[in-house]
């Protein structure tokens, strides 16, 4: 079974690489949304640090949410879906499998571009360590609500409006967490309770949206 | 063995108290016009469609209960060709094969005359060579039942010739096919499922 | 069959629902009449938010019910995916846009109260904030049980959706007043007090139960629709497949 988990993990990977397209066009949409801040705001440096971590993770939540139509879709349109739902493994085993290469083609790429747009926004450097902890706790839940809205729409024409207006509400939660971190850092304060509570989401998607998402695969084999 | 199948689709009945029993080394053909439900029974007895009534058993076990045997013992080849255009042939066809716990891709490859496109991308395929290597599965991860939806669709005589000598070996080891045909294809003694144009 | 499956069966539904309809669509309008009637003319103004306070007779018996439409779709939902109930699916479809009104009607009379209250049309209050998320939550299902060709696909995807978010409820409405409680001081206004005078509770009351009937009135009525659209399409078939 782990094998098998590899082996579809490893494969989607080296699909999205492969494409390259869909991790660049996330990293790019995430720096070119937190660049127009400054423009929209003005060009005032504390003001823009005040803003800085809610907008990174506007951002980011757009950012993930604009690569998910992919997540199954391609899978679902030439046939590859049946078979992986003949595979041995379970479905929400295979949900998870998927997903984790999402997160690791899309949302690590995002934390890695982290940093560069906290210096461009003036963040202080004392909350970047928080910034980045909070990021990768709080996009893995992302991608795990993504994979429900898109296992959804599956077959549904033009999806992707869609699976924004059904994930952007379910991650309210996270938003607040991750964006109340990074203020508690930078006000000096502990930063454990939001982070502690963005785990806690985390758990909560991980056992909450194989089980959906599967769902949702499974109600696309049907047509 | 099949229990009484029923199958609805977009509330519109295809069939219903359909049973049969097919044992070692049988093979069903299905026979009907477009839409009679020849692609819809083949994946209601994958378990891909749920059955709108009746059961599928896999050697005396409900297929639903215990999904996971079942689909070990199962090779399906549907419409499409699941392949992914920047992968190569070999890199598709092992993936499927290690997933259905297969093994070795280079002779299934030599199986079906793809030994000289193991490299490419499959991008680059023509829709028969495509679909020789959606059928390579059938060797690569070598399962007792095989449920074939249109596979003699897009190939040349020699392909032709090569999937008929496969689905003869696989039967003479005591295989069962369930194939989906409106062409003539002759693979030798036989059942026939007529599938009507419905109500 | 269970009396559940009974009860669910269409034939059944269409029969006790056709007496059913009228006695819910009677209560309804008999408790908000007289509710608003006791609510607006004969109950005292507040001490200390005036006239202004009569807005509540509407707004906490619209947001009650906002919360009550999405449990009933999320039971209604489960029903469903567990007992393949197919009435059920429809009741959870009827009932949404329902809701989905409700949740519109508590956040405009929300921001109506606000408006005399906080000097603003919007506050960012916890309520009000979850209250929003929520009506986001409906019309997300209301899209997507609309946007497949196969409408009992879209039941399907749009009962687990509803599952799913009733699920997130809880933790948005505790996320957001955290959110709170961090940006704010605890110095805005709660919209209703521990403590409330028997002749604000009557009418108060006799809203939410009017409120609650109209909710019954109009599900049963969309869903005898919903009933008889089925039956017409099915008719269609047939004649197509005669012809």
């Amino acid at each position: 079974m782990t094998g098998a988990f590899l082996a579809i993990v490893g494969r989607d990977l080296r699909l999205a690489f492969r494409r390259g397209g869909d991790t660049g066009s996330v990293v790019a949409f995430f720096v070119i949304t937190v660049t127009l801040f400054p423009f929209g705001v003005g060009p005032e440096p504390n003001l823009i640090a005040r803003i800085a971590p809610g907008v990174l993770w506007v951002a980011a939540l757009l950012a993930a949410t604009l690569s998910l139509d992919r997540l199954f879709r391609a899978d679902h349109e030439d046939g590859s879906l049946d078979l992986l739902a003949l595979s041995p493994l379970p479905l929400e085993v295979l949900v998870l499998a998927k997903t984790l290469a999402h997160w690791l083609a899309t949302g690590v790429p995002l934390l890695v571009a982290t940093p560069l747009l906290a210096l461009l926004l003036n963040l202080p450097l004392q909350g970047w360590g928080v910034l980045l902890a909070a990021l990768a706790l709080g996009t893995p839940s992302l991608s795990l609500l993504g994979a429900i809205g898109a296992a959804l729409t599956l077959g549904v024409r033009r999806g992707g409006v869609l699976v924004a207006l059904l994930v952007l509400p379910l991650a309210v939660p996270v938003l607040i967490f991750g964006v109340a971190a990074v203020d508690a850092a930078l006000m000096g304060l502990p930063a454990t309770t939001p982070l502690m509570a963005l785990g806690g989401l985390l758990l909560a998607a991980l056992v909450l949206a194989p089980w959906a998402a599967a769902a949702g695969v499974r109600l696309s084999l049907e047509s | 063995m099949v229990e009484g199948l029923a199958c609805v689709r977009s509330e519109r009945e295809l069939f219903r108290d359909l049973s049969f029993r097919l044992g070692s080394g049988a093979a069903l053909v299905l026979r009907g016009p477009n839409g009679a439900g020849k692609s819809s029974l083949l994946r209601v007895l994958a378990g891909l469609l749920p059955a709108a009534g009746g059961r599928v058993l896999w050697d005396g076990v409900d297929t639903t209960d215990r999904p996971g045997t079942f689909h070990r013992a199962l090779c399906y080849v549907g419409h499409q060709d699941a392949l992914k255009p920047t992968m190569t042939v070999a890199e598709n066809l092992g993936f499927w094969a290690g997933l259905g716990g297969g093994g070795e891709v280079a002779p299934a490859l030599r199986a079906l005359g793809l030994a000289a496109l193991a490299s490419l991308p499959t991008g680059i395929l023509s829709a028969g060579q495509r679909r020789r290597l959606n059928l390579a599965r059938l060797v690569a991860a070598p399962s007792r039942l095989w449920l074939l939806d249109e596979p003699t669709v897009t190939l040349d005589s020699g392909a032709l010739d090569r999937l008929t000598d496969l689905v003869r070996r696989h039967r003479d080891g005591g295989g069962i096919v369930v194939a989906a045909t409106h062409a003539d294809w002759n693979i030798g003694a036989c059942d026939r499922l007529d599938l009507g144009a419905g109500p | 069959m269970s009396w559940w499956h009974r009860l669910a069966s269409p034939t059944r539904f269409m029969s006790y629902s056709a007496w059913v309809l009228p006695i819910a669509g009677w209560l309804a309008a008999g408790c908000i009449g007289v509710g608003l009637a006791l609510g607006l003319f004969a109950s005292p103004a507040d001490y200390q938010q005036g006239e202004t306070v009569r807005i509540m007779y509407v707004h906490v018996p619209a947001a009650w019910m906002a919360l009550f439409c999405y449990s009933a779709m999320a039971a209604s939902s489960a029903g469903y995916l567990i007992w393949k109930q197919p009435l059920a699916e429809l009741a959870t479809r009827a009932t949404a846009p329902v809701g989905a009104c409700f949740t519109a009607i508590a956040l405009v009379s929300g921001s109506l109260w606000g408006q005399p209250m906080w000097g603003t049309w919007w506050v960012w209050d916890a309520r009000l904030t979850s209250a929003l998320v929520l009506f986001f939550l409906y019309l997300g299902y209301m899209a997507l049980a609309e946007a497949f060709d196969d409408p009992t696909r879209g039941g399907k995807a749009a009962s687990i959706l509803a599952l799913v978010g009733f699920v997130n409820v809880p933790i948005v409405k505790f996320s957001v007043d955290w959110w709170n409680t961090l940006h704010q001081p605890a110095s805005v206004v709660k919209l209703d007090g521990p403590a409330i005078d028997p002749a604000m509770l009557v009418p108060l009351l006799l809203m939410a139960a009017g409120f609650t009937f109209y909710a019954v009135a109009v599900v049963i009525l969309r869903l005898r629709a919903m009933v008889l659209e089925r039956k017409i399409q099915a008719l269609q078939r047939q004649l197509a497949e005669a012809r």
